[in-house]
């Protein structure tokens, strides 16, 4: 029963949105569908803060690998929960200067913005940035030249970095820029010739494939063909 | 004068630049629920085998065999995005999988909404094991909403617990690799799937497979493998076909008049067609 409901309340919500784009009287149901999903996910953020309150308390009271960083987290989210309900170090705003509390939340110079500018920021840009680290040690893998295809994909990889640098313009800079039968040799030429021919073509290739897949999911969503996210009958072999 | 003034409020309760769009649609859920009629009559339709797919049985039986447990990531957006939908429907598959190999499955979501729903999926899933025993809500459990700190949290937990198998399917953005390398550090048997064309290469160079794409959605009828299901497949084999067909025949028209040069005879007429599908003369 609670499951029919849910299709029901998906199907006409997907009805809604799809008759937006051509109805011109509806445009705004788009709108008012999102706002109803995030009012639903802002009362389902209480079951994601009691999961994680009782995720740490257990992981701190079981004292097993890693029961610091739970600990850690507790207290930031506690801190940060505090701060931010509580206001501290916020403003009054102009319209009413006697009241502590009609602040914006994340006002500059506030508790929270301080936590957010000066511990979030960092530690966000920090994680970030070693992505290059992690993108240099899975190009290491990629780019072995084992067979024919992964000396391919070499190639074509040191000819794109390679274009896209100084080093590459002047390594192919003695061939004429002036002759078009020789001048697309040159890297950056090349670079450019891969990226906007090779590239495009199989990325649009993907691209179509994946907005009929999207299509066809959202079909099977509509008409309730598919209920396996909801735990139900078809799909993702659930039986 | 009074027809004349009904006209344009007539016309404003559709939205007439749209109509290209409308009929793309229209082929589009025509082709689908034909297909799905013709599947079925119970004719036979031949599905490409998916290795991705094909793998997970046996990354969730390493997992059991090496007794550590199973990492499930339904990307990092909430359930108002298709992918997760599509990842949350895989993972019903993978749970099965697990339950039936009595494998410990880990699912930390990036929001509350995905919790819950993993949450009944894999319920369901191990109820249709037969092992509704086994199902432990504490391990699908929210971990944050903020990108980089999810990463760091799951990076952390997958160090600590050298999951054997990580499946990565839903929408993923430049966390897709710091997962995936980190799974990759562990050792683990690694699947992802995603429809974010810019996360491929990370996932194709870091994962042993990794569906892409189209494939991602088709995992739910290929698992399923039930005619309704599997019919969708065929009506978009039968758009891709058609938009094949058309791009040929507009390549064709299009290369046709950059020969005939600006005066041609059909310069006119692509103008025309561009015009009426909102491109530009």
């Amino acid at each position: 029963m609670s499951r029919s409901v849910a299709v029901l309340v998906a199907s006409v919500a997907a009805l809604a949105m799809v008759l937006s784009k051509f109805i011109v009287p509806m445009e705004s149901a788009e709108t008012t569908v999102a706002e109803w999903f995030n009012a639903a996910a802002a009362i389902a953020f209480v079951l994601g803060g009691a999961s994680l309150l009782k995720m740490n308390l257990l992981a701190i009271s079981a004292r097993g690998p890693g029961w610091g960083y739970s600990a850690v987290t507790l207290l930031a989210f506690l801190a940060t929960l505090g701060v931010g309900l509580l206001k501290v170090g916020v403003a009054p705003s102009v319209a009413y200067p006697g009241h502590r509390m009609s602040g914006s939340t994340d006002a500059e110079g506030g508790a929270l913005w301080w936590l957010y500018e000066y511990a979030m920021s960092p530690i966000t840009g920090t994680l970030f940035a070693m992505l290059a680290f992690y993108v240099a040690s899975a190009a290491f893998r990629a780019f072995r030249a084992k067979n024919a295809a992964a000396m391919f994909l070499l190639g074509t990889a040191f000819i794109v970095l390679l274009g896209r640098t100084y080093a590459g313009v002047v390594v192919t800079s003695w061939i004429p820029a002036d002759m078009p039968w020789v001048s697309w040799l040159r890297l950056e030429n090349l670079s450019a010739v891969i990226m906007s021919v090779f590239t495009t073509a199989g990325t649009r290739a993907m691209i179509i494939g994946i907005a009929i897949g999207v299509a066809a999911t959202g079909i099977k969503i509509m008409i309730g063909l598919d209920r396996s996210y909801l735990g139900a009958g078809s799909g993702g072999g659930n039986g | 004068m009074l027809a004349d003034a009904a006209a344009p409020a007539a016309k404003a309760w559709f939205a007439a630049d749209k109509l290209p769009l409308l009929v793309a649609l229209a082929v589009v859920v025509a082709a689908v629920l034909g297909s799905i009629a013709y599947a079925r009559t119970g004719r036979p339709i031949r599905i490409r085998r998916l290795a991705g797919l094909d793998a997970v049985e046996e990354a969730v039986g390493r997992a059991t065999e090496m007794g550590r447990p199973v990492l499930f990531i339904a990307g990092i957006q909430d359930m108002d995005n298709i992918m997760t939908v599509a990842g949350v429907t895989i993972l019903g598959h993978v749970a099965k999988v697990a339950a039936e190999y009595d494998a410990e499955i880990e699912v930390p979501t990036s929001r509350s909404i995905v919790m819950t729903a993993a949450r009944d999926t894999v319920q369901a899933a191990y109820l249709a094991a037969g092992r509704p025993d086994s199902y432990n809500p504490d391990r699908i459990y929210y971990v944050t909403d903020d990108q980089f700190a999810y990463v760091a949290a799951t990076s952390g937990m997958m160090a600590r617990k050298k999951p054997a198998a990580c499946f990565y399917f839903g929408c993923f953005f430049a966390e897709s690799l710091i997962l995936a390398e980190n799974g990759n550090a562990v050792g683990a048997i690694q699947i992802a799937g995603t429809a974010e064309t810019a996360q491929l290469p990370f996932f194709v160079a870091a994962c042993d497979y990794t569906l892409i794409g189209e494939e991602f959605f088709a995992a739910s009828a290929y698992l399923s493998g039930e005619p309704d299901q599997v019919g969708t497949l065929l009506g978009q084999d039968v758009v891709k076909a058609l938009v094949w067909a058309i791009g040929l025949a507009a390549a064709g028209l299009g290369t046709v008049v950059a020969l005939q040069g600006p005066g041609g005879a059909l310069a006119g007429f692509v103008s025309a067609v561009r015009a009426a599908m909102g491109g530009g003369a």
